[in-house]
């Protein structure tokens, strides 16, 4: 990876269409997330959001961060009322006028959103759906979500004498928006702000359901260091704990490869708070190995070596 | 005008239609089925050019329609019982937002336990959520009010959800003969929805923002004082209807022989017609009894039905739903219309029809002779003694 | 806006607010090192790092909450964090 190619298009660079002025937290991987988005598609999108930080932080009356048609209903349904507005564009005879954009958290996407998500999915809306991934319900106060890693202390899966943290893997959210047979399936870092503009661009290009995943790091809930949010996720992407790849039509056909030699997961997991306990207790290595052995699972499986 | 011989579900539908909504989208519930098969027929046959979006659920049913009205788009939608109470959390938002989306709310039990059949405890849960709840006696008000509905949501000085309130079964799924509204008198009457504000890139608003503690009270206070705008608007709305059809369906109460009468059944929706008949009988017999129907119960209103009862001595008021550890709802909202007025008549409350138990002129004999009798809050009417009494 | 059509939102009005006050740490752009790779623009959360000319950037203190991800990811060493004086 040079430092070339991660320089963006002048076109990208141009659009502020996520004004100045949020109340994200310093160092907002999501923040960053979204406005990468609405650059690469630019203004001609009307957007969805569902109910959670992005919401809080770009909408707070009178004010708003958006320069693009906006709106935020619940928190479940960002899925479809992305819906209906693409229905209506079409019955208005609009088609033309703006692509939809439909967004929302991990926790709005692959728990309470769910539903919703698989009903726009199957019934072939043409809308792009984002889902802004930082692992945990930030905006009630960092409790655990599907999206959540292994091992990950937050406040709702907290270390304790039996307790290492959250239980569970993470949802296989990709795998399930592809199993709809959807033609564009794709996952991003926002550490690699020109392939969220490539993904992005190239799926707004596609008629149909798409489904976008972005890495987005949360420093306050991840106890990282604001200043790092990028080196964060792209220790994530390296390790192979966040494969980045792309579907389409069900096949895989694009992977970024991990750095070879290969960096250990511990790189990732000791700058960030959420995962301190593995590093404080004797017994830690061992969760630190499972931690590992996901990474390695995820590079044989999506070929990322 | 002529009448054909139809269910009730497929008159609403029908009419339905002619209001040319550019998006439907609901989620199959019975009762509410030969209304959403209807339309979706409409449509897959050409009659009705509409996008019709089958969702898994009828919380996406009414977030669609959502999304497709803050796009600018006429919308509809129905459900019932479970489905409704699903969907009540997007109904908040839809009027909170100010969106003029028209439902059906077929009324029916709510569970548990389950139960398909009519009562209409189902719409009184949302009675504060900012939609306009309009009752249907027959088929035909309930077809001609969804014609009317459209036209009230979309009033500019309105701007808020409608919900048609039809019982389940009684009304749905029985024939009756109704003038059906051809095209022509549809768009005549129903003028293209032009919203002040939608979804367009050319003018990028945003919609749903977060309201904190220094606004929040003031979006309840635009709804409550345009609820208060709508009762006007619901009246002309009516009297239109009438000017064109030559019909009167309408208005915020219908009353039947109330001007004499000494005591008045007060009720909402299909069991009009069963008071009715009572009403005819004991008449000839000489006694001087009448009817108030509450047509619109959002907004309701208060001086309306003050006007017209005020002279009255006894009201029994019939209702197919209960607040849970209160009693009667309607009983309660027709006793405030008379507090601190000069004179407050006896009003007593019945709870009946629950889950679909029936309702017959007997029945109906029974709560005016408890009325006429005694004096209390309210009671459960036809109560089967041999579920309840046993030791 | 119009609080009694559903609590609408003009585009773009967050400008109105200054999230420059929350700063703890504010990154100085020396504009000697730079090689015009963009990336403190592209990075940056609050969307405020704008470019001058060709290998020169400058960020507007009016929003820059100091979160420092220009500083860590500028591929010159051009920008510097010092502690905000308040």
């Amino acid at each position: 990876m040079t430092t070339s190619t991660l320089i963006a298009s002048k076109e990208q660079s141009c659009q502020t269409l996520l004004a100045s002025g949020h109340t994200a937290c310093t160092g907002c991987g999501e923040a960053l997330a979204a406005k990468l988005v609405l650059g690469a598609a630019g203004p001609n999108v009307i957007v969805t959001d569902a109910t959670g930080c992005l919401e809080v932080f770009t909408t707070r009356f009178p004010q708003s961060s958006w320069e693009v048609p906006f709106i935020h209903s619940l928190f479940e349904n960002s899925a479809a009322v992305a819906s209906g507005i693409e229905a209506a564009l079409k019955a208005l005879g609009r088609q033309n006028e703006a692509k939809v954009i439909a967004q929302g958290g991990d926790g709005g996407t692959a728990d309470i959103g769910l539903q919703a998500l698989s009903g726009m999915l199957e019934r072939g809306h043409n809308i792009l759906y984002v889902c802004y991934d930082n692992e945990a319900y930030m905006n009630t106060g960092v409790q655990r979500s599907g999206l959540t890693p292994f091992d990950c202390m937050t406040t709702t899966s907290p270390y304790g004498e039996f307790s290492w943290g959250n239980k569970h893997n993470k949802k296989d959210m990709p795998g399930i928006a592809a199993a709809h047979n959807i033609p564009y399936v794709a996952t991003a870092s926002v550490s690699f702000p020109k392939d969220i503009e490539n993904k992005v661009k190239k799926a707004l290009s596609i008629s149909g359901p798409k489904y976008l995943q972005i890495h987005s790091p949360c420093p306050l809930g991840w106890k990282s260091n604001p200043q790092l949010t990028i080196k964060v996720a792209k220790l994530a992407v390296q390790t192979g704990l966040y494969p980045i790849f792309e579907m389409e039509n069900g096949k895989i056909t694009k992977v970024r490869k991990v750095t070879i030699p290969r960096t250990p997961v511990e790189e990732y997991l000791k700058i960030q708070g959420r995962f301190a306990h593995l590093f404080r207790s004797p017994n830690g290595k061992e969760e630190i190995q499972k931690i590992q052995a996901i990474a390695d699972r995820n590079i044989e499986k999506y070929g990322l070596a | 005008m002529s009448t054909t011989f139809i269910e009730g579900s497929i008159a609403v539908a029908k009419t339905v239609g002619v209001c040319r909504p550019h998006v439907i989208s609901a989620y199959p519930i019975t009762p509410q089925t030969h209304i959403v098969e209807h339309l979706s027929e409409l449509v897959a046959n050409g009659e009705l050019k509409t996008e019709y979006v089958n969702v898994e659920s009828e919380h996406s049913a009414a977030s669609v329609v959502l999304g497709a009205s803050a796009t600018g788009a006429r919308t509809y939608t129905a459900t019932t019982s479970q489905g409704f109470l699903l969907m009540i959390e997007v109904l908040y938002n839809i009027a909170g937002m100010r969106l003029p989306v028209v439902m059906t709310c077929v009324n029916r039990a709510v569970s548990a336990p389950i139960n398909i059949w009519n009562d209409q405890q189902d719409s009184m849960t949302a009675r504060d959520s900012g939609w306009i709840q309009l009752y249907a006696e027959d088929n035909q008000e309930a077809s001609d009010m969804h014609l009317q509905a459209f036209k009230i949501a979309e009033n500019k000085d309105v701007m808020l959800p409608v919900m048609v309130c039809m019982d389940g079964f009684v009304l749905t799924h029985s024939f009756e003969p109704i003038e059906l509204i051809s095209q022509e008198n549809a768009d005549k009457f129903l003028p293209p929805f032009k919203p002040q504000y939608y979804l367009t890139p050319k003018n990028p608003l945003s919609m749903g923002t977060m309201v904190g503690p220094e606004a929040y009270m003031e979006t309840r206070y635009f709804i409550e004082k345009t609820m208060r705008t709508t009762l006007q608007v619901i009246g002309d709305v009516a009297a239109d209807f009438h000017n064109q059809f030559g019909r009167f369906q309408g208005g915020l109460i219908d009353t039947y022989k109330v001007e004499d009468a000494s005591l008045v059944l007060v009720a909402m929706g299909s069991i009009i017609g069963t008071l009715k008949d009572v009403v005819d009988e004991l008449r000839t017999k000489g006694q001087k009894i009448g009817i108030l129907k509450v047509r619109s119960y959002r907004p309701f209103p208060k001086d309306e039905i003050y006007r017209a009862l005020n002279h009255v001595k006894e009201i029994a008021v019939l209702e197919k739903a209960i607040s849970l550890g209160y009693g009667g709802i309607l009983v309660n909202e027709i006793k405030s219309v008379f507090y601190g007025k000069p004179k407050t008549p006896k009003i007593n409350g019945f709870i009946l029809g629950l889950g679909g138990r029936d309702i017959t002129v007997d029945t109906i004999h029974h709560v005016i002779k408890d009325t006429v009798k005694a004096t209390f809050e309210e009671k459960f009417i036809g109560l089967n003694e041999s579920l309840i009494g046993g030791k | 806006m119009r609080l009694d059509l559903g609590a609408i939102a003009k585009a773009g009005t967050s400008k109105a607010n200054q999230t420059g006050g929350w700063r703890n740490f504010k990154p100085i752009f020396h504009q000697e090192k730079c090689v015009g790779c963009g990336l403190c623009k592209i990075y940056c959360p609050e969307g405020c790092v704008t470019m001058v000319e060709k290998k020169k950037y400058t960020v507007d203190y009016t929003y820059c909450k100091g979160c420092g991800i220009c500083a860590e990811e500028c591929s010159s060493g051009d920008i510097e964090m010092v502690v905000e004086e308040k």
